[in-house]
Protein backbone atom coordinates (compact mmCIF):
# COMPACT_ATOMS: atom_id res chain seq x y z
CA UNK A 1 0.00 0.00 0.00
CA UNK A 2 1.19 3.56 -0.05
CA UNK A 3 1.40 6.12 2.48
CA UNK A 4 -1.58 8.89 3.43
CA UNK A 5 -0.68 12.19 2.79
CA UNK A 6 1.65 13.89 5.10
CA UNK A 7 3.34 17.23 4.81
CA UNK A 8 7.33 16.47 5.32
CA UNK A 9 9.73 18.62 7.08
CA UNK A 10 13.86 18.25 7.22
CA UNK A 11 14.51 20.72 10.65
CA UNK A 12 18.38 21.92 10.60
CA UNK A 13 18.75 21.60 14.28
CA UNK A 14 17.21 20.11 17.50
CA UNK A 15 15.81 22.90 18.55
CA UNK A 16 13.90 22.95 15.21
CA UNK A 17 12.78 19.56 15.23
CA UNK A 18 11.61 20.21 19.08
CA UNK A 19 9.75 23.23 17.59
CA UNK A 20 7.81 21.46 14.89
CA UNK A 21 7.10 18.71 16.95
CA UNK A 22 5.02 21.07 19.73
CA UNK A 23 3.72 22.76 16.57
CA UNK A 24 2.23 19.59 14.89
CA UNK A 25 0.49 17.21 17.28
CA UNK A 26 0.11 14.66 14.69
CA UNK A 27 3.54 14.93 13.38
CA UNK A 28 5.74 11.84 14.12
CA UNK A 29 9.93 12.01 13.64
CA UNK A 30 11.65 9.88 10.74
CA UNK A 31 14.97 8.80 11.48
CA UNK A 32 15.88 5.83 9.20
CA UNK A 33 12.63 4.83 8.67
CA UNK A 34 12.92 1.32 8.67
CA UNK A 35 9.97 0.72 11.10
CA UNK A 36 8.02 4.03 10.43
CA UNK A 37 7.99 3.63 6.94
CA UNK A 38 6.64 0.09 6.77
CA UNK A 39 3.84 1.61 9.57
CA UNK A 40 3.12 4.59 6.83
CA UNK A 41 3.16 2.45 3.71
CA UNK A 42 0.57 -0.07 5.54
CA UNK A 43 -1.40 2.71 7.03
CA UNK A 44 -0.65 2.33 10.56
CA UNK A 45 -0.32 5.14 11.10
CA UNK A 46 -1.34 8.45 9.47
CA UNK A 47 0.77 11.71 10.66
CA UNK A 48 -0.23 15.16 9.67
CA UNK A 49 3.36 15.96 9.18
CA UNK A 50 6.36 13.51 9.16
CA UNK A 51 9.69 15.16 10.83
CA UNK A 52 12.77 14.48 8.96
CA UNK A 53 15.46 14.26 11.75
CA UNK A 54 18.06 11.79 9.86
CA UNK A 55 20.36 14.17 8.85
CA UNK A 56 20.54 16.45 11.34
CA UNK A 57 24.15 16.93 12.61
CA UNK A 58 26.40 15.58 15.21
CA UNK A 59 23.93 13.21 15.82
CA UNK A 60 25.64 9.95 15.10
CA UNK A 61 29.49 10.24 16.53
CA UNK A 62 30.33 7.57 18.92
CA UNK A 63 32.52 9.01 21.80
CA UNK A 64 33.76 8.01 25.41
CA UNK A 65 33.59 10.08 28.23
CA UNK A 66 34.31 9.70 31.87
CA UNK A 67 34.06 5.92 31.44
CA UNK A 68 30.75 5.68 29.22
CA UNK A 69 30.19 5.06 25.72
CA UNK A 70 28.09 7.60 24.69
CA UNK A 71 26.38 7.07 20.58
CA UNK A 72 24.28 9.82 18.79
CA UNK A 73 20.66 8.53 18.11
CA UNK A 74 21.69 8.24 14.56
CA UNK A 75 24.06 6.18 14.78
CA UNK A 76 23.53 3.28 11.93
CA UNK A 77 23.27 -0.22 12.89
CA UNK A 78 25.43 -1.03 10.30
CA UNK A 79 28.18 1.83 12.01
CA UNK A 80 27.19 0.38 15.22
CA UNK A 81 28.42 -3.59 13.66
CA UNK A 82 31.54 -1.98 12.10
CA UNK A 83 32.72 0.24 15.16
CA UNK A 84 35.99 -0.29 16.43
CA UNK A 85 35.32 2.00 19.70
CA UNK A 86 32.50 -0.13 20.15
CA UNK A 87 33.71 -3.57 20.00
CA UNK A 88 36.41 -2.29 22.21
CA UNK A 89 33.64 -0.79 25.08
CA UNK A 90 30.65 -2.76 24.32
CA UNK A 91 30.87 -5.90 22.18
CA UNK A 92 27.98 -6.94 23.22
CA UNK A 93 25.93 -3.91 21.25
CA UNK A 94 28.38 -5.09 18.14
CA UNK A 95 27.13 -8.73 18.70
CA UNK A 96 23.64 -7.69 18.70
CA UNK A 97 23.59 -5.35 16.00
CA UNK A 98 24.63 -8.07 13.60
CA UNK A 99 21.31 -9.68 14.46
CA UNK A 100 19.37 -6.77 13.25
CA UNK A 101 16.89 -7.63 9.87
CA UNK A 102 19.29 -7.75 6.81
CA UNK A 103 22.32 -4.93 5.47
CA UNK A 104 20.35 -3.09 3.76
CA UNK A 105 17.82 -2.32 6.81
CA UNK A 106 20.96 -1.72 9.06
CA UNK A 107 22.34 0.68 5.88
CA UNK A 108 19.29 2.81 6.94
CA UNK A 109 18.21 2.08 10.62
CA UNK A 110 19.25 3.69 13.53
CA UNK A 111 19.79 3.15 17.38
CA UNK A 112 17.76 5.64 18.34
CA UNK A 113 14.98 4.49 16.26
CA UNK A 114 15.27 0.95 17.37
CA UNK A 115 14.90 1.94 20.92
CA UNK A 116 12.45 4.52 20.67
CA UNK A 117 9.78 2.09 18.93
CA UNK A 118 10.60 -0.48 21.51
CA UNK A 119 9.86 -3.30 19.83
CA UNK A 120 9.54 -6.33 22.45
CA UNK A 121 11.18 -8.44 20.30
CA UNK A 122 14.24 -5.73 19.27
CA UNK A 123 17.53 -6.75 20.54
CA UNK A 124 18.86 -3.36 21.47
CA UNK A 125 16.38 -2.51 23.98
CA UNK A 126 18.05 -5.40 25.89
CA UNK A 127 21.28 -4.82 25.14
CA UNK A 128 20.88 -1.77 27.26
CA UNK A 129 19.08 -3.50 29.99
CA UNK A 130 21.89 -5.85 30.62
CA UNK A 131 24.45 -3.18 30.04
CA UNK A 132 22.60 -0.71 32.64
CA UNK A 133 22.45 2.06 30.05
CA UNK A 134 21.01 5.25 30.19
CA UNK A 135 19.17 7.57 27.28
CA UNK A 136 19.41 10.99 26.70
CA UNK A 137 16.46 13.13 25.62
CA UNK A 138 15.99 16.25 25.06
CA UNK A 139 13.23 18.74 25.24
CA UNK A 140 12.16 22.02 24.71
CA UNK A 141 13.19 23.17 28.29
CA UNK A 142 16.31 20.59 28.19
CA UNK A 143 17.77 17.35 28.47
CA UNK A 144 17.00 14.82 31.15
CA UNK A 145 18.46 11.39 31.26
CA UNK A 146 16.39 8.42 31.91
CA UNK A 147 17.98 4.64 32.79
CA UNK A 148 17.24 1.82 30.80
CA UNK A 149 15.55 -0.13 33.35
CA UNK A 150 13.06 3.03 33.85
CA UNK A 151 12.86 3.91 29.59
CA UNK A 152 10.99 0.81 28.60
CA UNK A 153 7.52 1.07 30.12
CA UNK A 154 5.57 -1.32 27.42
CA UNK A 155 5.18 -2.81 24.18
CA UNK A 156 6.30 -0.12 21.82
CA UNK A 157 5.75 2.51 25.00
CA UNK A 158 9.12 4.29 26.66
CA UNK A 159 9.24 7.15 28.80
CA UNK A 160 9.82 9.32 25.89
CA UNK A 161 7.25 11.76 26.03
CA UNK A 162 5.75 13.02 22.01
CA UNK A 163 7.79 16.26 22.43
CA UNK A 164 10.57 15.35 23.12
CA UNK A 165 13.86 13.73 20.99
CA UNK A 166 16.33 10.96 21.82
CA UNK A 167 19.26 12.25 21.56
CA UNK A 168 22.60 9.59 22.55
CA UNK A 169 22.40 6.39 24.12
CA UNK A 170 25.28 5.80 26.79
CA UNK A 171 26.28 2.61 28.22
CA UNK A 172 29.12 1.92 30.83
CA UNK A 173 32.65 1.24 28.98
CA UNK A 174 33.38 -2.54 29.60
CA UNK A 175 34.82 -2.99 33.01
CA UNK A 176 37.91 -5.10 33.74
CA UNK A 177 36.90 -8.89 33.41
CA UNK A 178 33.81 -8.38 32.67
CA UNK A 179 31.90 -10.42 29.45
CA UNK A 180 28.68 -10.05 27.28
CA UNK A 181 26.97 -13.14 25.38
CA UNK A 182 24.54 -12.37 23.01
CA UNK A 183 22.08 -15.16 21.69
CA UNK A 184 19.16 -15.31 19.80
CA UNK A 185 16.59 -18.32 17.61
CA UNK A 186 14.60 -16.48 14.70
CA UNK A 187 13.44 -19.22 12.50
CA UNK A 188 15.28 -17.33 9.49
CA UNK A 189 18.41 -15.54 9.50
CA UNK A 190 17.52 -11.43 9.88
CA UNK A 191 14.51 -12.17 11.56
CA UNK A 192 12.51 -11.00 14.40
CA UNK A 193 13.83 -13.12 17.29
CA UNK A 194 11.50 -15.95 18.65
CA UNK A 195 13.51 -15.50 21.66
CA UNK A 196 16.58 -13.68 22.66
CA UNK A 197 19.19 -12.96 25.52
CA UNK A 198 21.47 -10.68 26.32
CA UNK A 199 23.90 -11.67 29.05
CA UNK A 200 27.03 -9.35 30.98
CA UNK A 201 28.87 -10.09 33.86
CA UNK A 202 32.27 -10.39 35.58
CA UNK A 203 34.35 -13.62 35.63
CA UNK A 204 36.94 -13.44 38.11
CA UNK A 205 38.65 -16.05 40.71
CA UNK A 206 36.57 -18.83 38.94
CA UNK A 207 33.17 -17.06 40.02
CA UNK A 208 30.70 -14.77 38.23
CA UNK A 209 30.13 -11.38 39.72
CA UNK A 210 26.85 -8.89 39.03
CA UNK A 211 25.56 -11.22 36.39
CA UNK A 212 22.42 -9.72 34.60
CA UNK A 213 20.68 -11.97 32.01
CA UNK A 214 18.00 -9.79 30.04
CA UNK A 215 15.78 -11.79 27.33
CA UNK A 216 13.68 -10.31 24.58
CA UNK A 217 10.89 -11.27 22.73
CA UNK A 218 9.34 -12.49 26.14
CA UNK A 219 6.95 -10.44 27.01
CA UNK A 220 5.59 -6.68 26.66
CA UNK A 221 9.67 -5.65 27.23
CA UNK A 222 12.75 -6.52 27.98
CA UNK A 223 12.96 -8.22 31.31
CA UNK A 224 15.82 -9.22 33.66
CA UNK A 225 16.19 -12.72 34.71
CA UNK A 226 17.04 -11.52 38.42
CA UNK A 227 16.62 -14.57 40.63
CA UNK A 228 18.46 -16.82 38.25
CA UNK A 229 21.20 -14.33 37.89
CA UNK A 230 21.29 -13.53 41.60
CA UNK A 231 21.64 -17.36 41.86
CA UNK A 232 24.83 -17.37 40.73
CA UNK A 233 26.88 -14.77 42.13
CA UNK A 234 30.01 -15.48 43.21
CA UNK A 235 29.97 -19.33 42.08
CA UNK A 236 31.60 -20.84 39.72
CA UNK A 237 29.71 -21.20 36.02
CA UNK A 238 29.50 -25.36 36.38
CA UNK A 239 27.21 -26.99 34.38
CA UNK A 240 25.37 -27.89 37.69
CA UNK A 241 25.08 -24.31 39.22
CA UNK A 242 23.71 -23.11 35.12
CA UNK A 243 20.98 -25.62 35.65
CA UNK A 244 19.92 -24.83 38.98
CA UNK A 245 19.58 -21.07 37.88
CA UNK A 246 18.10 -22.40 34.77
CA UNK A 247 15.57 -23.62 37.45
CA UNK A 248 14.69 -20.37 38.77
CA UNK A 249 14.00 -19.02 35.11
CA UNK A 250 10.26 -20.26 35.41
CA UNK A 251 9.88 -17.31 38.59
CA UNK A 252 11.74 -14.51 36.81
CA UNK A 253 10.25 -15.03 33.20
CA UNK A 254 6.63 -15.28 32.23
CA UNK A 255 6.98 -15.57 28.45
CA UNK A 256 3.33 -14.42 26.05
CA UNK A 257 2.82 -17.33 23.84
CA UNK A 258 2.19 -16.99 19.91
CA UNK A 259 0.58 -19.53 17.57
CA UNK A 260 2.88 -22.16 17.29
CA UNK A 261 5.38 -21.28 19.89
CA UNK A 262 3.81 -21.75 23.54
CA UNK A 263 5.12 -20.24 26.43
CA UNK A 264 6.42 -23.66 27.96
CA UNK A 265 8.77 -24.39 24.62
CA UNK A 266 9.66 -20.37 25.23
CA UNK A 267 10.54 -20.86 28.46
CA UNK A 268 12.59 -23.88 28.08
CA UNK A 269 14.55 -21.77 24.79
CA UNK A 270 14.92 -19.36 27.28
CA UNK A 271 17.06 -21.63 29.74
CA UNK A 272 18.88 -23.59 26.37
CA UNK A 273 19.76 -19.55 25.70
CA UNK A 274 21.31 -19.38 29.28
CA UNK A 275 23.01 -22.42 28.91
CA UNK A 276 25.15 -21.63 25.83
CA UNK A 277 25.29 -18.09 27.27
CA UNK A 278 27.03 -19.22 30.30
CA UNK A 279 29.08 -22.40 29.25
CA UNK A 280 30.43 -19.69 26.55
CA UNK A 281 31.48 -17.14 29.41
CA UNK A 282 32.79 -19.40 31.18
CA UNK A 283 35.48 -20.83 28.67
CA UNK B 1 -4.14 19.16 -1.28
CA UNK B 2 -1.20 16.68 -1.89
CA UNK B 3 1.40 17.89 -0.26
CA UNK B 4 4.45 18.98 -2.54
CA UNK B 5 8.58 18.65 -2.06
CA UNK B 6 11.24 19.80 -4.30
CA UNK B 7 14.15 17.64 -4.63
CA UNK B 8 17.71 17.58 -6.56
CA UNK B 9 19.22 14.22 -6.78
CA UNK B 10 21.46 12.31 -9.10
CA UNK B 11 20.39 9.08 -10.56
CA UNK B 12 22.70 6.85 -12.09
CA UNK B 13 24.68 9.73 -12.63
CA UNK B 14 22.41 12.55 -13.47
CA UNK B 15 21.38 15.15 -11.61
CA UNK B 16 18.16 16.09 -11.98
CA UNK B 17 15.65 18.17 -10.19
CA UNK B 18 11.69 17.43 -9.48
CA UNK B 19 8.79 18.16 -7.84
CA UNK B 20 7.51 15.13 -5.59
CA UNK B 21 4.61 14.15 -3.36
CA UNK B 22 5.97 14.30 -0.08
CA UNK B 23 4.67 10.32 0.59
CA UNK B 24 5.68 8.79 -2.64
CA UNK B 25 8.70 6.42 -1.97
CA UNK B 26 11.85 6.59 -3.63
CA UNK B 27 11.16 3.35 -5.35
CA UNK B 28 7.65 4.47 -6.89
CA UNK B 29 9.51 8.00 -7.81
CA UNK B 30 12.10 5.83 -9.92
CA UNK B 31 9.85 3.96 -11.29
CA UNK B 32 6.84 6.36 -12.57
CA UNK B 33 8.24 9.66 -12.71
CA UNK B 34 11.99 8.26 -14.23
CA UNK B 35 9.89 5.19 -15.79
CA UNK B 36 12.87 3.42 -14.77
CA UNK B 37 11.10 0.04 -13.84
CA UNK B 38 14.18 -2.68 -12.91
CA UNK B 39 13.50 -1.77 -9.22
CA UNK B 40 10.88 -4.26 -8.59
CA UNK B 41 8.12 -3.61 -5.65
CA UNK B 42 6.86 -6.57 -4.38
CA UNK B 43 5.64 -6.05 -0.33
CA UNK B 44 5.99 -2.66 0.50
CA UNK B 45 7.04 -2.75 3.93
CA UNK B 46 10.86 -3.99 3.55
CA UNK B 47 10.62 -8.16 3.73
CA UNK B 48 11.47 -9.12 0.39
CA UNK B 49 14.00 -6.87 -1.20
CA UNK B 50 12.64 -6.12 -4.73
CA UNK B 51 13.23 -2.76 -4.34
CA UNK B 52 16.38 -2.99 -3.47
CA UNK B 53 18.49 0.09 -4.65
CA UNK B 54 21.83 1.65 -4.03
CA UNK B 55 21.94 5.04 -2.20
CA UNK B 56 24.90 7.24 -1.66
CA UNK B 57 26.65 3.82 -2.22
CA UNK B 58 25.17 1.63 0.43
CA UNK B 59 22.16 -0.74 -0.65
CA UNK B 60 18.59 -0.16 1.08
CA UNK B 61 15.21 -0.83 0.40
CA UNK B 62 13.72 1.37 -2.01
CA UNK B 63 10.03 1.21 -0.16
CA UNK B 64 11.49 2.30 3.15
CA UNK B 65 13.15 5.65 1.91
CA UNK B 66 11.11 8.57 0.37
CA UNK B 67 11.92 10.05 -2.79
CA UNK B 68 11.93 13.51 -0.35
CA UNK B 69 15.01 12.02 1.61
CA UNK B 70 16.59 11.67 -1.54
CA UNK B 71 17.46 15.30 -2.04
CA UNK B 72 21.57 16.08 -2.26
CA UNK B 73 22.14 12.28 -2.19
CA UNK B 74 23.12 9.79 -5.11
CA UNK B 75 20.79 7.32 -6.09
CA UNK B 76 21.84 4.13 -8.47
CA UNK B 77 19.42 1.36 -10.07
CA UNK B 78 19.97 -1.60 -12.51
CA UNK B 79 19.52 0.39 -15.23
CA UNK B 80 22.76 2.20 -14.55
CA UNK B 81 24.72 -0.57 -12.88
CA UNK B 82 23.43 -2.57 -16.03
CA UNK B 83 24.74 0.22 -18.25
CA UNK B 84 28.09 0.78 -16.24
CA UNK B 85 28.93 -2.94 -16.95
CA UNK B 86 29.90 -2.98 -13.34
CA UNK B 87 27.58 -6.10 -12.65
CA UNK B 88 28.22 -7.69 -16.07
CA UNK B 89 30.27 -10.77 -14.48
CA UNK B 90 27.15 -11.05 -12.17
CA UNK B 91 24.88 -11.42 -14.62
CA UNK B 92 26.25 -13.36 -17.22
CA UNK B 93 26.87 -15.95 -14.20
CA UNK B 94 22.93 -15.63 -13.10
CA UNK B 95 22.38 -16.34 -16.72
CA UNK B 96 24.55 -18.99 -17.25
CA UNK B 97 23.85 -21.32 -13.77
CA UNK B 98 19.74 -20.13 -13.68
CA UNK B 99 19.95 -18.22 -10.86
CA UNK B 100 16.42 -16.47 -12.16
CA UNK B 101 13.68 -17.74 -13.40
CA UNK B 102 11.15 -15.28 -13.28
CA UNK B 103 13.24 -12.57 -12.53
CA UNK B 104 11.30 -10.89 -10.56
CA UNK B 105 14.06 -10.46 -7.63
CA UNK B 106 16.98 -10.57 -9.69
CA UNK B 107 17.92 -7.00 -9.64
CA UNK B 108 17.53 -6.60 -6.22
CA UNK B 109 19.54 -9.89 -5.71
CA UNK B 110 22.36 -8.59 -8.22
CA UNK B 111 23.01 -5.43 -6.26
CA UNK B 112 23.05 -6.85 -2.86
CA UNK B 113 25.72 -9.68 -4.38
CA UNK B 114 27.85 -6.91 -5.19
CA UNK B 115 27.33 -5.11 -1.83
CA UNK B 116 28.24 -8.29 -0.30
CA UNK B 117 31.75 -9.19 -2.63
CA UNK B 118 32.30 -5.71 -1.96
CA UNK B 119 32.20 -6.64 1.73
CA UNK B 120 34.05 -10.22 1.72
CA UNK B 121 35.91 -10.87 -1.40
CA UNK B 122 35.61 -14.72 -0.24
CA UNK B 123 32.08 -15.25 1.28
CA UNK B 124 31.38 -19.19 2.21
CA UNK B 125 28.61 -20.23 1.15
CA UNK B 126 26.59 -19.73 4.71
CA UNK B 127 27.61 -15.94 4.64
CA UNK B 128 26.23 -15.65 1.11
CA UNK B 129 23.18 -17.40 2.39
CA UNK B 130 22.98 -14.58 5.70
CA UNK B 131 24.03 -12.01 3.23
CA UNK B 132 20.98 -12.49 0.90
CA UNK B 133 18.78 -13.29 3.79
CA UNK B 134 16.64 -10.64 3.15
CA UNK B 135 16.07 -10.82 -0.64
CA UNK B 136 13.13 -13.23 -1.55
CA UNK B 137 13.08 -15.80 -4.73
CA UNK B 138 9.74 -17.48 -5.20
CA UNK B 139 11.57 -19.23 -7.77
CA UNK B 140 14.92 -20.84 -7.66
CA UNK B 141 15.22 -22.47 -4.36
CA UNK B 142 18.30 -20.21 -3.90
CA UNK B 143 20.63 -23.13 -4.16
CA UNK B 144 21.70 -21.59 -8.03
CA UNK B 145 21.82 -18.03 -7.20
CA UNK B 146 24.49 -19.27 -3.89
CA UNK B 147 26.15 -21.32 -6.94
CA UNK B 148 26.14 -17.57 -9.04
CA UNK B 149 27.33 -15.99 -6.30
CA UNK B 150 30.33 -17.93 -5.49
CA UNK B 151 30.93 -18.97 -8.55
CA UNK B 152 31.79 -14.98 -9.46
CA UNK B 153 33.49 -14.82 -5.85
CA UNK B 154 36.23 -17.01 -7.32
CA UNK B 155 36.50 -15.74 -10.35
CA UNK B 156 36.87 -12.25 -9.24
CA UNK B 157 39.39 -13.70 -6.73
CA UNK B 158 41.31 -15.49 -9.95
CA UNK B 159 40.48 -18.50 -9.10
CA UNK B 160 38.92 -20.98 -11.67
CA UNK B 161 36.31 -22.99 -10.69
C1 LIG C 1 12.56 -6.42 7.08
C2 LIG C 1 12.89 -5.79 8.40
C3 LIG C 1 13.49 -6.54 9.39
C4 LIG C 1 13.79 -5.97 10.62
N1 LIG C 1 14.34 -6.76 11.58
C5 LIG C 1 14.62 -6.23 12.80
C6 LIG C 1 15.18 -7.02 13.83
O1 LIG C 1 15.46 -8.22 13.66
N2 LIG C 1 15.42 -6.42 15.04
C7 LIG C 1 15.14 -5.10 15.26
O2 LIG C 1 15.37 -4.61 16.36
N3 LIG C 1 14.62 -4.33 14.30
C8 LIG C 1 14.36 -4.86 13.08
N4 LIG C 1 13.82 -4.04 12.11
C9 LIG C 1 13.55 -2.61 12.43
C10 LIG C 1 14.80 -1.78 12.32
O3 LIG C 1 15.74 -2.15 13.29
C11 LIG C 1 14.55 -0.29 12.49
O4 LIG C 1 15.70 0.31 12.01
C12 LIG C 1 14.38 0.24 13.89
O5 LIG C 1 13.38 -0.45 14.56
C13 LIG C 1 13.96 1.69 13.87
O6 LIG C 1 15.01 2.54 13.56
P1 LIG C 1 14.82 3.67 12.45
O7 LIG C 1 15.97 4.58 12.60
O8 LIG C 1 14.62 3.04 11.16
O9 LIG C 1 13.53 4.42 13.00
P2 LIG C 1 12.25 5.01 12.23
O10 LIG C 1 11.57 3.96 11.46
O11 LIG C 1 12.62 6.26 11.53
O12 LIG C 1 11.38 5.40 13.52
C14 LIG C 1 10.81 4.40 14.34
C15 LIG C 1 10.00 5.09 15.46
O13 LIG C 1 10.86 5.71 16.41
C16 LIG C 1 10.65 7.12 16.45
N5 LIG C 1 11.98 7.73 16.53
C17 LIG C 1 13.04 7.45 15.71
N6 LIG C 1 14.13 8.11 16.11
C18 LIG C 1 13.77 8.83 17.21
C19 LIG C 1 14.47 9.72 18.08
N7 LIG C 1 15.78 9.97 17.92
N8 LIG C 1 13.78 10.29 19.11
C20 LIG C 1 12.46 10.01 19.29
N9 LIG C 1 11.76 9.18 18.50
C21 LIG C 1 12.39 8.59 17.47
C22 LIG C 1 9.89 7.46 15.18
O14 LIG C 1 9.06 8.57 15.37
C23 LIG C 1 9.09 6.19 14.95
O15 LIG C 1 7.92 6.19 15.71
C24 LIG C 1 13.51 -4.59 10.86
C25 LIG C 1 12.94 -3.81 9.87
C26 LIG C 1 12.62 -4.39 8.64
C27 LIG C 1 11.97 -3.55 7.60
S1 LIG D 1 9.09 -3.92 -2.00
FE1 LIG D 1 10.64 -3.11 -0.77
S2 LIG D 1 11.27 -4.79 0.38
FE2 LIG D 1 9.56 -5.60 -0.68
S1 LIG E 1 13.51 -15.71 -10.15
FE1 LIG E 1 11.40 -15.53 -9.70
S2 LIG E 1 11.47 -14.62 -7.75
FE2 LIG E 1 13.53 -15.10 -8.06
Amino acid sequence: MKPAPFNYIKPSSIGDALAALGEHPEAVLLAGGQSLLPMLNMRLVAPSHVIDIGALPAMNEVSIADGWLRMGALLRHCDLAASPTVAEAAPLLQAAARHIGHPAIRNRGTIGGSLALADPAAELPACLLALGGRLVIEGLDGERVVEAAAFFTGTFETALRRDEILRAVEVPVLAPKYRSEFHELARRLGDYALVGLAAHGQIDNGGVHDLRLAFFAVGDKPALAVAAARSLEGKSLSEANIAAAVALLADDIHPIGQPGYGERTKLHHCGVLVKRALSRMAA
Amino acid sequence: MEPMIDIQTSVNGANLSARVPARQTLVDFLRYHLELTGSHVGCEHGSCGACTIRLDGDIVRGCLVLAAQADGAAVETIEGLSDSGELADLQATFHARNALQCGYCTPGMLLTAQALLADNPAPSREEIRAYISGNYCRCTGYQAIVDAIESVAAARRGVIS
